[in-house]
């Protein structure tokens, strides 16, 4: 007898029980159900919350890997400095960055998905319904957006927070209004902003290194950019590639751009969202950029640096590409009318580069951007539909119902109304 | 023979739990948002309200039926804005520092909804005695709101109790920060305040059912 056999037979033990969400929760996880619906005519699909949830950790996945060599190599590199004739086999695929890389980013992600879980396991019981799948891509995403070196019981706290108070108190997966893994983060930053900014957290050990001899540090480009200066080390392919130093899985936009066009080929995220967003933040770049060539910011301003950052380079540093492919296009916290989702998009871009340029406390505004919009969504909705309800009255109005003078004009005008 | 009868002492007791004024009625939040990040001044915060509540309503109450209805929001103004510039220059003659973290919130006792909602629904209708009892029961039902929410707050947020340092030294790292613990600087902002009083309701309607509305 197979694990799939033994599994149906034991979900009749539990049947009824206290415990049997938790149990369904694997049985369904590992296998498709024996079970079929009793009434009603259904649609047989296999795409349903699990498989969309799966689909986006298979996108997630490069992104993952890439962190972890990244991890190493900026560790490595900041010890015995950036090697030259930097050359990818020989200095980024290795073994040694890959296996520091695993040892340090492994348990942010086991501590992620562990708690969550868990508390997903346990309101689930209390309140007697499935567990929802909802937190399978936000596990994973937690340890791409924050730095390698987070301490795993601060991780533990945020994820705990962003959970309980981000999610279950709003009736669980699909009724949230902010997306769970960005208000994980929002808490860390807020919390522990030691851990989440400034030029020590962003490469593995420079922390416990800070003050001695062998003191190393890594700042990301924006940071470096926020305080006045203008020139970095970093090449533009550096930058589109990802060897750059950053949050875990966010500096690669080359694999983030594979990830975003495989969400939108597989339909699970909206092509109209990270479009728009990416014009957003296009556009905002764009009046920088105009205001600095117009002279009308002295060069010892402290926005001056960020300012005159060439506006396309904007989505290639920083989370502005992970936050607009990964977090922007979140079903359930993002806009849902067509038109709704171009507006959204654009607004999440065009903040986020504003927010980036005008925070004086950490020039990274993309999080900030994202659970602004977010709380604003189910207001963009709402007036795209008052729009068109107005339109089609408005339409309505000015139509001519034919024939014009018989019995049946009567008719016809309750049938249009 | 009991120091108050039944009736008197459900005056005192409801507003503590089942009818309290900020986790039940959800009024004076601003001030439980704004001054509750040291447990020293949530304590007196709430010692300031109490006092004005308890002495404002018997005033109101004596004055119930000099009153005439169409000013009498005027009037109750009046009295609790007179009680609470003797609290503010007490203060300041007494706890400066203090007065300097409650700043305008001392000030601004004067609008908190509770104590005119008090004055409305309770004084101006019953006896001195009752309507004191009345009084000070709604101003220790915040009371106790408050320095909870401090305690909380400051606990998490900077690791002291009234000031006194009781997780260990962040700076020496001794104690609990010696094994990697850090404060919490999100208790610190008003908005955590505001989750703590969140956390608070939930927890208060987990234990007693009846206080959940209809949806």
């Amino acid at each position: 007898m197979g694990l799939k056999e033994k599994l149906h037979q034991t979900k009749l033990k539990y049947q009824g029980k206290k415990m049997a969400p938790a149990f369904n929760a694997i049985h369904t996880f590992l296998y498709s159900p024996n079970e079929t619906t009793h009434s009603g005519g259904h649609i047989r699909s296999v795409d349903d919350l699990k498989r969309t949830m799966n689909t986006v950790i298979m996108a997630l996945v490069p992104c993952l890997l890439f962190g972890m060599f990244n991890a190493g190599y900026q560790h490595y590199s900041a010890i015995n400095g950036f090697p030259e004739n930097f050359s990818v086999m020989e200095h980024f695929i290795t073994w040694d960055n890959f296996w520091l890389g695993a040892i340090t980013i492994l348990p942010l992600v086991i501590v992620s998905y562990g708690v969550g879980l868990a508390i997903e396991f346990v309101f689930a019981v209390i309140k007697g319904h499935e567990v929802e799948e909802g937190y399978l891509v936000t596990g994973m995403l937690v340890p791409l957006i924050v730095p390698v070196d987070t301490p795993l019981w601060m991780l533990a706290i945020a994820v705990a927070f962003g959970v309980v108070i981000g999610k279950e108190v709003f009736g669980g997966t699909g009724m949230n209004i902010l997306n769970p893994a960005l208000t994980i983060r929002a808490f860390l930053f807020f919390a522990y902003p030691t851990w989440m900014s400034g030029d020590k957290v962003w490469v593995h050990g420079a922390v416990e290194r800070a003050g001695t001899a062998d003191a190393i540090s890594g700042e990301t480009i924006l940071g470096y950019l926020a305080q006045g200066n203008s020139d970095f080390s970093y090449s533009l392919s550096d930058m589109f590639f990802g060897f750059i130093p950053g949050s875990v899985g966010e500096t690669s936009t080359f694999l983030i751009l594979l990830g975003g066009l495989f969400l939108v080929f597989t339909k699970i995220a909206s092509w109209r969202i990270m479009l728009s967003a990416v014009l957003g933040s296009l556009a905002m770049g764009l009046i920088f950029n105009g205001v600095v060539e117009a002279g009308w910011i002295p060069e010892y301003s402290k926005f001056y640096g960020l300012m005159s950052f060439e506006y396309w380079q904007h989505l290639l540093v920083g989370g502005l590409a992970f936050g607009i492919v990964y977090m922007a296009t979140d079903p359930v916290t993002g806009s849902q009318t067509n038109k709704g989702k171009w507006i959204y998009g654009f607004l999440i871009g065009f903040m986020s580069v504003m927010i980036r340029v005008f925070n004086p406390g950490y020039p990274e505004g993309v999080f900030l951007a994202i659970l602004l919009l977010n709380v604003f969504a189910p207001t963009i909705d709402h007036y795209v539909v008052r729009g068109n309800v107005k339109r089609r009255m408005k339409r309505l109005k000015n139509a001519t119902i034919l024939p014009k003078v018989t019995g049946e004009v009567e008719e016809l005008k309750t049938e249009t109304v | 023979m009991a120091l108050l009868s039944k009736k008197d002492s459900n005056l005192i007791l409801d507003p503590l739990a089942d009818n309290n004024p900020i986790t039940i009625q959800v009024l004076g939040i601003c001030s439980a948002l704004a001054i509750t990040a040291e447990l020293k001044a949530s304590l007196v915060m709430a010692i300031s309200v109490i006092f004005v509540m308890g002495i404002g309503n018997i005033v109101i109450s004596l004055l119930r039926n000099v009153i005439p209805s169409k000013i009498r929001i005027i009037a109750q103004l009046i009295v609790v804005a007179t009680l609470v510039i003797v609290v503010d220059q007490v203060l300041k003659a007494f706890a400066y520092e203090l007065s300097k973290t409650l700043s305008v919130f001392v000030g601004l006792i004067i609008t908190n909804c509770i104590i005119m909602g008090r004055f409305e629904a309770f004084a101006l209708g019953n006896g001195v005695w009752r309507s004191f009892l009345d009084g000070i029961g709604n101003a220790l039902g915040y009371g106790v709101i408050l320095v909870i929410i401090g305690f909380f707050r400051e606990l998490l947020g900077s690791g002291t109790l009234f000031g006194i340092p009781v997780l260990g030294d962040p700076i020496a790292k001794t104690g609990l920060y010696s094994i990697g613990y850090e404060n919490n600087g999100f208790m610190i902002i008003p908005p955590a305040a505001l989750i703590v009083v969140g956390i608070i309701i939930w927890v208060q309607r987990t234990r007693n059912k009846a206080l959940i509305e209809e949806a």
